[in-house]
C-alpha cells in the first residue's frame, strides 16, 4: 500500500504546474477564512471585553441588554431583591458608563468609566502601579494600560484630568485581560464617585454582579431574577448573548460569515477543478494500472491520498501565513482584533476537508468508471 | 505441464442493448500453448482486441469460459480477476501508457509495487528488467524524453517485470516504423519466449508475421483460418 501512495504522490507533485496550482489554491482558502474567522474573533472577544475583566461568576441586567457598553440601569430594589434570593453568597452593584475627560492640553478623550462596589472592590483590575486601596482617596481614578492608554497621553500616577468639572487624579495603572472595541481608554473608579461625577438618569446601576454560594444555586438565581422581570447569566453566557448580538442583529457577523464561505467557494472551485483536470489527463494511465492488476479500492486510495496531502499542505501554508500577518499587522497597529482561536483552526481545517472530500469524490467516481477495455481499444 | 497456457471455449461478446445486439465475438474457441508466440490477425473490427480482453480478464465474455492457466477466471470476483492479472499476465499496450511524470525505472516498477513489494526492492528489479531491454542508462529519464522505440521497450521491460507467463500485446508496433517494429517483435521471441510462458498478440502489421508460431486469422467476430508457421505476406 505505501508503494502505491508513493506513486500516487509522485504523479502529482511532478505535475508541479498542477500541484502548485492545488496548494495556491487551497493556501489562498484557508488563509483567507483564517483571516476573516479570527480577525472576528477578535472582535467579539473585544466586544466582551468588559465581561471578561470584571469576570463575576453571575450578572444581573435588564432583559433588553445586549452589549456591555449600552447597559440599561437597573432600579435599587432590584439589589435587594438579588441579595434576599437563596443562594446568593453576595451581589454588588456595577456602574458602567461613558464620559468625556479633558486632559491636561485641553482637548477631550471619551473614556469607558467602570464604577466599583465601594465596600467590597468586586471587579477590581490587577494593578502594576499603585495600591488599590487608594481608589478610595479624593478624586481617585486607575488607568488601564492596553492599546488605548497613550490617548490618555500616557498618564502616570499623580497625572490629573478634568471629568465633568471635577478633578481626576491618577492613582493606580492596571492591567486587563481584554481591551474594548471601541478604541476608548478605561477608568476604574468607585461606585460612589461614579455617580458623583457622571450626570446619571435616576437609576445608577449598570448591572448586579453575584456570586452565588456554589454553582448548583445558579438555575435557582436565575429563576427568581427572571420572576422579577430581569435577566441572569453567567459569565459565559452574556458573552454568548454579545457574540451573537454581533453575529445575528448586525451586519458585522453576516459579512464575515458571507466572505467566509466566498474564500471557501474560491477554494473548493480551483481545487475541485484543478484536481478534476489531474485526474481527466491521467485517466488512460489509471486505466492502464487497473488492466495490470490495480484494483478499485487501491485506485480510490491514490486518489484520496493526493488530495489529503494537497489539502493537508495547503492548511498548513494558509494557517502559517495567516499568523505571519496577524503577527505582523499587530506589531503595526496594536488594536488590530484578530485572535485565531482552535474553533477557527477547525473550522478551516473542516472546511478544507470538505473541499478535499468534494474534489476527491468527483476524481474518485471518474476513476471508479474507467474501463480497461476502454483504454485497451484506445 | 500438458494443459494449455490458454484455453478458450466458445467465447461470446456482444454490445449495445437486449434488442439491438452487436456481435463482436461470436462463439470463438482455440488453445494457446506454453511456448508459443500465437498471433491473431484479422481486418480492423473483427473482434481481435475484445477477444484478447476476455481472454486476459479484463472484459467480461457474455457467454464462454475462459482458462488460463488452468484457471477459470470469470468465475473469480472482481478482485480475485485483478490479482490473477498482477500475478500472471503482462500488457503491453499499442500506445504504451507509461506515466509521463514517472520515471522510466518508476514506471517499470510499477506492477512490482502493486504486488506491495517494497519500493527500493521493486526499483532494483526493475533495473535488471530495463537492462534486459537495454536501458538502463535510461532509468532516470522520464518516457517523454525517449524514443517511440524505446518507449514500447520500456512498456516490455514493465510488462515482464513480475515475471508473468502470459504476455498480452496489443498491436505492439503499430506507432513503430518497420525497422524497429521487427527489432521490437525479434527481441520478445528471442529473448522473452521460454517453455513456460505464452505469448498471444494482436497485430495488422504483414511485416512481423514472419516471428508467429501460429497465426489465428479473424472475420466477423469468428476465426476464419488457423495458420502454423512464420506466415508471409501473400
Ligand atoms: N464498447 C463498445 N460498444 C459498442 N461496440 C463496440 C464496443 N467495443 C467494441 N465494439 C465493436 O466490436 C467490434 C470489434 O471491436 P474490436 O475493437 O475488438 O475490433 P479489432 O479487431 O480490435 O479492431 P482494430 O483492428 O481496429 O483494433 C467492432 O465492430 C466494434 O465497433
Ligand atoms: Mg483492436
Amino acid at each position: 500500500m505505501k508503494g502505491i501512495l508513493k506513486i500516487a504522490f509522485k504523479l502529482l507533485v511532478n505535475d508541479r504546474g498542477k500541484f502548485a496550482t492545488l496548494i495556491v489554491g487551497i493556501t489562498f482558502a484557508v488563509f483567507l477564512m483564517v483571516q476573516m474567522t479570527s480577525v472576528f474573533a477578535g472582535i467579539l472577544s473585544k466586544a466582551s471585553a468588559t465581561i471578561i475583566n470584571i469576570g463575576s461568576s453571575v450578572w444581573v441586567m435588564d432583559p433588553a441588554v445586549n452589549n456591555p457598553l449600552n447597559s440599561i440601569q437597573l432600579p435599587d430594589y432590584i439589589l435587594d431583591a438579588v441579595r434576599s434570593i437563596n443562594g446568593v453568597n453576595y451581589a454588588v452593584p456595577l456602574y458602567s458608563g461613558t464620559s468625556l475627560v479633558k486632559l491636561r492640553d485641553g482637548t477631550y478623550q471619551p473614556c469607558s468609566v467602570l464604577g466599583l462596589d465601594d465596600s467590597s472592590l468586586v471587579g477590581r483590575p490587577e494593578l502594576i502601579q499603585g495600591n488599590i486601596q487608594d481608589i478610595f482617596a479624593d478624586n481617585g481614578f486607575i488607568v488601564v494600560k492596553d492599546e488605548e492608554f497613550a490617548k490618555l497621553e500616557n498618564p502616570t500616577i499623580g497625572t490629573t484630568f478634568e471629568l465633568n468639572d471635577h478633578r481626576g487624579v491618577v492613582v493606580g495603572i492596571a492591567k486587563v485581560a481584554t481591551s474594548g472595541l471601541f478604541g476608548i481608554p478605561t477608568l476604574y473608579t468607585t461606585f460612589t464617585r461614579a455617580i458623583q461625577y457622571i450626570p446619571s438618569p435616576r437609576f445608577t446601576m449598570a448591572y448586579i454582579l453575584v456570586e452565588p454560594k456554589s454553582a448548583a444555586d445558579i438555575p435557582h438565581i436565575k429563576a427568581e431574577v427572571a420572576k422579577a422581570g430581569y435577566l441572569a447569566l453567567t459569565n459565559k453566557e452574556f458573552q454568548q448573548r454579545v457574540a451573537d448580538y454581533y453575529k445575528y442583529q448586525t451586519g458585522v457577523g453576516t459579512n464575515i460569515l458571507v466572505m467566509t464561505l466566498i474564500s471557501f467557494l474560491v477554494g473548493l472551485s480551483i481545487c475541485g477543478q484543478t484536481f478534476y483536470t489531474f485526474v481527466l489527463e491521467n485517466m488512460e494511465k489509471f486505466g492502464a494500472l487497473k488492466a495490470i492488476g490495480a484494483k478499485g479500492y487501491e485506485l480510490v486510495y491514490m486518489i484520496l491520498f493526493q488530495a489529503l496531502s494537497t489539502g493537508v499542505t495547503g492548511y498548513g501554508l494558509g494557517i502559517g501565513l495567516s499568523s505571519l500577518l496577524i503577527f505582523v499587522a499587530k506589531q503595526k497597529v496594536p488594536n488590530y482584533a484578530a485572535v485565531i482561536t482552535f474553533f477557527n483552526l477547525a473550522l478551516a481545517f473542516a472546511m478544507v476537508l470538505v473541499i478535499v472530500a468534494v474534489s476527491s469524490y468527483i476524481a474518485v467516481r471518474k476513476v471508479i468508471k474507467i474501463e480497461p477495455f476502454e483504454i485497451f481499444r484506445g | 505441464m500438458t494443459e494449455a497456457a490458454v484455453q478458450a471455449i466458445e467465447l461470446v461478446k456482444w454490445f449495445g442493448t437486449e434488442e439491438i445486439k452487436t456481435y463482436a465475438v461470436r462463439g470463438i474457441s482455440f488453445e494457446a500453448n506454453y511456448g508459443e508466440m500465437l498471433y491473431i490477425v484479422g481486418p480492423s473490427g473483427s473482434g481481435k482486441t475484445t477477444l484478447l480482453s476476455m481472454i486476459s480478464g479484463i472484459l467480461r465474455p457474455n457467454s464462454g469460459r475462459v482458462l488460463v492457466k488452468g484457471k477459470e477466471i470469470w468465475t473469480l470476483p472482481p478482485n480475485d480477476i485483478a490479482d490473477f492479472r498482477l500475478n500472471n499476465i503482462g500488457f503491453v499496450f499499442q500506445d504504451y501508457h507509461l506515466f509521463p511524470k514517472l520515471t522510466t525505472l518508476e514506471n517499470v516498477a510499477i506492477p512490482l509495487i502493486l504486488k506491495k513489494q517494497d519500493w527500493d526492492e521493486s526499483l532494483r528489479i526493475a533495473g535488471e528488467y530495463l537492462e534486459i531491454v537495454g536501458l538502463q542508462d535510461r532509468a532516470t529519464l522520464t518516457p517523454t524524453k525517449l524514443s517511440g522505440g524505446e518507449q514500447q521497450r520500456v512498456a516490455l521491460a514493465r510488462a515482464i517485470a513480475s515475471r508473468p507467463d502470459i504476455l498480452i500485446f496489443d498491436e505492439p508496433t503499430a506507432s513503430l516504423d518497420g525497422a524497429t517494429g521487427r527489432m521490437i517483435i525479434s527481441f520478445v521471441k528471442e529473448q522473452l519466449l521460454n517453455e513456460h510462458r505464452c505469448i498471444l498478440i494482436v497485430t495488422h502489421d504483414a511485416r512481423i508475421y514472419e516471428y508467429g508460431d501460429r497465426i489465428i486469422q479473424m472475420e466477423d467476430g469468428r476465426i476464419v483460418k488457423i495458420t502454423s508457421g512464420g506466415l508471409r505476406e501473400e
